[in-house]
C-alpha cells in the first residue's frame, strides 16, 4: 500500500488488488454485522408514530458487537446496581440507532472510494475521517476475535491458528497510523 | 388531565436533578493507537493537541480520564460520539 499522504485538500493513497480485497472484505463482513444488530431493534407503535427509532436495551451477547457498541455506564461485572443496569438500558435503547448508522455509514464510504481492484485513492479530508473510523472499527472488531492485549507480540507461532490474522491486524495499524499522521502532521 | 401550568410546574421541579453534573469518561483499550485518540479528543471537543495529548496519556498511563462534564444530554450526546469514533467511554456522577 502507498503510504497516505495530503495534497492540497485531498488525502491520497493506493492499495494493492489484494489489500483491497482483504480490506474490502473485512469491511462488508463488519457491515453486515451491523445491519444484523440493527435489525434486532425493536419495533412498536409508538416508534412510528413519534419517528423516534428506539434501539435494544441489552448489550449484545457477540464479543465484537459489545465492544463496537459498549454500555454507557461501566457495570460491576460482579454486582451491577439495579439503577446503573437501568440507565445503562434506556441510553443504549436511545443512542444506539445512531452510533450504528455512524458506522455503517462510514464502512461505505470506504467500500465507495476503494475500487475492488485496488489501485490509488483519492479522499477528502471528510472522506478520510470516515475512513480513520472505519479502519478503526474493523481494527476493533478483529483485534477482539484475535484477544489482542496491550503487549501483543508481532508474530505467533506458526502452528497457533491466529497467526495470519494476527499479520492482517498489523497491517490494518499501520494503515491507520499512516492516516492519523497524513492527516494532523 | 393536565392544564399547560400544571405541565410547566412539573418540567421546572425536574430541573434540579437535571442539572447535576456528569462526567464523561474514557477508558483504555489494547487496539485503539495513541494517535487516533488524540486527534478524536481534538475533533469531538476542540481540545488543542497538547491538551488532548494529556488526556490519552492520562487514559494510557492511568487506564481513564475525564474528557468532558456537563449535564446529563450533552455528557449522553458526547459518550456516544467517542462511541461512534471506536472508545470506550461511560458516564457517572461524581460521588
Amino acid at each position: 500500500m502507498k503510504t497516505w499522504r495530503r495534497k492540497g485538500a485531498r488525502v491520497l493513497g493506493g492499495f494493492e488488488q489484494q489489500e483491497a480485497a482483504v480490506l474490502r472484505g473485512l469491511v462488508r463482513q463488519l457491515d453486515d454485522m451491523l445491519r444484523a444488530r440493527s435489525d434486532e431493534a425493536p419495533q412498536d407503535e409508538l416508534a412510528e408514530l413519534t419517528g423516534i427509532r428506539t434501539g435494544p436495551s441489552e448489550s449484545p451477547n457477540d464479543p465484537v458487537l459489545s465492544r463496537l457498541l459498549p454500555d454507557f455506564h461501566k457495570l460491576d461485572p460482579d454486582n451491577p446496581s439495579k439503577e446503573d443496569l437501568d440507565s445503562a438500558a434506556a441510553l443504549r435503547s436511545l443512542h444506539e440507532p445512531t452510533v450504528l448508522d455512524a458506522k455503517v455509514g462510514v464502512a461505505a464510504v470506504v467500500l465507495q472510494t476503494l475500487r475492488p481492484e485496488g489501485g490509488d485513492v483519492k479522499l477528502t479530508f471528510e472522506q478520510a475521517d470516515a475512513w480513520l473510523s472505519a479502519l478503526n472499527d474493523v481494527r476493533l472488531a478483529l483485534g477482539t476475535a484475535l484477544d489482542v492485549t496491550d503487549d501483543m507480540p508481532d508474530d505467533l507461532p506458526e502452528d497457533d491458528p491466529r497467526a495470519p490474522h494476527l499479520g492482517v491486524y498489523h497491517w490494518l495499524t499501520w494503515v491507520q497510523e499512516s492516516l492519523v499522521q497524513a492527516l494532523t502532521d | 388531565m393536565t392544564t399547560p401550568a400544571e405541565a410547566e410546574e412539573a418540567v421546572g421541579s425536574e430541573l434540579g436533578a437535571e442539572d447535576k453534573p456528569w462526567q464523561t469518561v474514557v477508558w483504555n483499550d489494547p487496539v485503539n493507537l495513541m494517535s487516533y485518540v488524540t486527534y478524536v479528543f481534538q475533533k469531538l471537543f476542540g481540545y488543542g493537541r497538547d491538551q488532548a495529548t494529556k488526556l490519552m496519556l492520562d487514559v494510557h498511563h492511568k487506564g481513564k480520564a475525564i474528557v468532558s462534564s456537563g449535564t446529563k444530554d450533552k455528557v449522553e450526546g458526547d459518550v456516544a460520539k467517542l462511541h461512534a469514533a471506536g472508545l470506550w467511554a461511560t458516564m457517572e456522577q461524581p460521588a
